[in-house]
């Protein structure tokens, strides 16, 4: 079993989603996380989907995906060809007594404070899922209230645009 | 030039564009907008069926016999729903069928209105694709694009709701657009040149080929060109549930049908084989029975439209994604090349194995020994004297079985079945559809007792329609092919009272309730008579009734989750493999 992340373009249309969803939960494969939003283009929505298979089942998981009318393209960005982060926002207990500690951690690990309260502050922070899990550790201690994560979003690195053929094509 | 139409006449306008000439169905609240211009048609048959399911399997029936897209359709809510068996027997066994159905008004959808069900929703698993379409402007191009997904790559279901008020709404037809959208929609129908060149290196360099031949061949019309194939390489041929009818039967190169039921010859062939090349086939889990254990020494060539089905379920040395028709057309073509260059396979040896099972463990049954009828006489001198130009649909169970194995099939689209889902109820509405599409063809519904009523009231829709189809009635007074495993793996644990002395209900009574002639037979020596009588009778449906033997059983059998390794021809008793090289 390894990860694998794969960028879909998607008509952008009521239902896709269920589908999509539904595809993955009929045939039994897990999704680690599903992140969706619009593109360049109106008309097509791109998700980055992150799951935990091995190499046969990926590529069921891929033709399957394929057979969706809905589905215009799909592509596997390999971690070292790509740029792949994650947002996270987290709410810690920090009082006057720790409240420096905690902004410490913040500046070491190139995040932010967005929102501050006497006795709690809330912090933003990007990054790859390894450095998230290495910021939580690192907070854990002065007690996390509250925390909430995004799905994984990816993009291939260099000038190639994986939606450059595909979205020519619709408006063709 | 501008028009002011409704919803629902643009509807009926794009089915006769596509050129639908029969819809079944029922009306209701959300449809009986499209009822009203339906009416109208000229060029639109509409047949109103006695239950949704029958519209669908009806719908289905028509498709497998003319190669024609199968349109069906029903109300909001049960209506949408009693479709949905039809709908997934379709997406299994790929056969294509639009389902229109009649939504609440779209300003209703999502309150719990009364008769709302959400149709696309539960259809999402089941159909190739499927639409709800709330703006009328949006219904030609709809269909337009459901029959192109329903009929195009692998043929399947496709579903169309629309909601009340967009067939209800008038249009302007001004800039209204029937063109094809569809971006992520691109079925591969030509193969790959060095992949088929690769099978057929593979077939000549092989010494124990076998052609699996499925359903895609039937649904491609590639008939002909695999007669041409098979003839070229002299290799054997299997054909199974779905293709029946695609290579004909009694021709030397071909061993009958694979699987659970299927011959010696052909489950050996499969296991024994150094190549299979895999021809619109799925390897399914009746074909291949315990999957870790097929054919293990078989290299396998995969040629299939669609790519998902190609390393689904056994890994492919050669995979090639093509229309079944292009795909075989070019590997002849490229076997040609290579005898041209001087290599040709030697079967020789491998002929001899196979002739050998062929001679020792033919199909066959035996005679009961109460003197009861043996439904397999039944229905082998049905064939015989209905003849391979008439359309079999068989329901599902030992009778469909019985159908795959005693008639002679010598055309495509001639054997109708429920494969890949098991329908029971299949039988009669998908015979009433055949007959729709082929009215010059006799139409035999191969039905159980168990299996004939669960759609049974679908005769009543052929009478009143002037559909005159015949029915076969196996009747064993029970559930055969559930009472063969409860039998032979549960200890015969019946799930239910014997009905054998009730004979409830009377179906030669029920065949004349509903306007159909009821025959009845229970004796050997009068099948043929009462056959020739039901083909002499075409002013009505018929049922025929053979009361037949309680305990028949379907052999030969691999047990379910068991290797094909282990097929037995008769209870215990298994082939030997090895005996012609000895």
């Amino acid at each position: 079993m390894s990860r694998h992340t794969l960028s879909v373009l998607v008509e952008n249309k009521p239902g896709v989603l269920a589908r999509i969803a539904g595809l993955f939960s009929r045939r039994g494969f897990n999704i680690d996380s599903l992140a969706v939003g619009p593109t360049e283009h109106p008309e097509v929505s791109r998700m980055t989907i992150v799951v935990n298979v091995a190499d046969s089942p990926l590529e069921q998981v891929t033709k399957q995906l394929n057979k969706l009318v809905n589905v215009i393209k799909i592509v596997e960005l390999e971690p070292g060809q790509s740029v792949q982060r994650e947002l996270l926002l987290v709410k810690v207990r920090a009082d006057l007594d720790t409240r420096s500690h905690v902004l410490e951690t913040v500046t070491l690990f190139r995040a932010k404070v967005v929102d501050v309260a006497p006795d709690a502050v809330t912090i933003e922070a990007t990054g790859s899922a390894d450095k998230l899990d290495a910021l939580l550790r690192v907070l854990e201690p002065f007690g996390i209230k509250e925390l909430v994560q995004s799905g994984l979003v990816a993009i291939g690195r260099g000038s190639r645009s994986i939606s450059d053929r595909a979205l020519r094509a619709l408006s063709a | 030039m501008t028009e002011q139409v409704t919803g629902a006449q643009a509807l009926i306008c794009a089915l006769e564009g596509v050129g639908t000439e029969a819809v079944f169905g029922i009306p209701g609240g959300a449809i009986q907008p499209a009822y009203d211009p339906l009416l109208d048609s000229n060029r639109i048959r509409h047949i109103l069926v006695r239950h949704e399911q029958g519209a669908g399997h009806a719908a289905e029936g028509y498709a497998a016999a003319t190669g024609r897209v199968g349109v069906c359709m029903a109300t909001s809510g049960p209506g949408a729903t009693n479709l949905v068996t039809p709908i997934a027997d379709a997406c299994m066994d790929s056969i294509p069928v639009v389902a229109i159905t009649g939504q609440v008004p779209s300003a209703a959808i999502g309150t719990d209105a009364f008769q709302e069900a959400d149709i696309r929703g539960i259809t999402l698993p089941i159909t190739k694709h499927n639409y709800l379409v709330t703006d009328p402007r949006e219904i030609p191009r709809t269909i337009a694009e459901a029959f192109h997904i329903a009929s195009t790559g692998r043929p399947g279901p496709v579903l169309v709701d629309i909601a009340k008020d967009a067939l209800q709404a008038v249009i302007d037809t001004a800039g209204v657009s029937a063109d094809i959208d569809l971006p992520g929609y691109r079925p591969v129908t030509r193969p790959h040149a060095k992949q088929v060149r690769e099978a057929a290196r593979l077939l000549v360099e092989a010494a124990r080929p076998v052609l699996y031949v499925g359903g895609g061949t039937i649904r491609a019309g590639a008939s002909r060109e695999l007669f041409v194939l098979a003839e070229l390489l002299g290799a054997p041929v299997v054909t199974t549930l779905m293709a029946r009818g695609a290579f004909p039967d009694g021709h030397r190169l071909h061993l009958g049908m694979p699987g659970m039921h299927g011959t010696v010859a052909a489950v050996g062939a499969l296991q024994r084989s150094d190549l299979i090349v895999s021809l619109g086939a799925r390897f399914d889990d009746r074909v291949t029975g315990k999957l870790s254990t097929f054919a293990p020494e078989a290299k396998v060539v995969h040629a299939d439209i669609d790519p998902a089905e190609i390393g689904k379920n056994r890994a492919a040395d050669v995979p090639i994604v093509g229309h079944a028709r292009e795909v075989i057309a070019d590997l002849i073509v490229a076997v040609q090349a290579e005898y041209d260059a001087g290599r040709r396979g030697d079967y020789e040896v491998w002929w001899r194995q196979l002739d050998g099972w062929r001679a020792t463990y033919p199909i066959g049954y035996v005679q009961p020994d109460d003197g009861s009828l043996a439904p397999q006489y039944a229905i082998q001198r049905l064939g015989a004297i209905a003849g391979p130009d008439a359309i079999y649909c068989a329901g599902v169970g030992q009778h469909q079985m019985w159908a795959a194995q005693f008639i002679s099939y010598q055309k495509p689209g001639t054997f109708l079945s429920s494969g890949g889902l098991g329908t029971m109820g299949y039988a009669v509405p998908a015979a009433m559809g055949a007959k729709v599409g082929r009215p010059d063809a006799t139409v035999w519904a191969v039905d159980g007792d168990g299996s004939f009523q669960m759609t049974s009231q679908e005769l009543a829709t052929c009478t009143v329609n002037e559909i005159p189809i015949k029915v076969a009635l196996i009747n064993n007074s029970g559930l055969g092919m559930v009472r063969q495993r409860e039998g032979l793996v549960y200890n015969s644990r019946a799930a239910g009272p014997d009905p054998r002395s009730t004979r409830i209900p009377d179906f030669v009574k029920l065949a004349e309730a509903m306007g159909a002639h009821g025959l009845r037979c229970e004796k050997a020596e009068e099948v043929d008579a009462v056959i020739e009588r039901a083909m002499s009778l075409d002013d009505a449906p018929v049922v025929v009734e053979f009361v037949v033997h309680h305990d028949a059983m379907v052999w030969p059998m691999v047990p379910a989750g068991t290797s094909n390794e282990d097929i037995e021809i008769a209870r215990g008793l298994a082939p030997q493999w090895e005996r012609e090289e000895a």
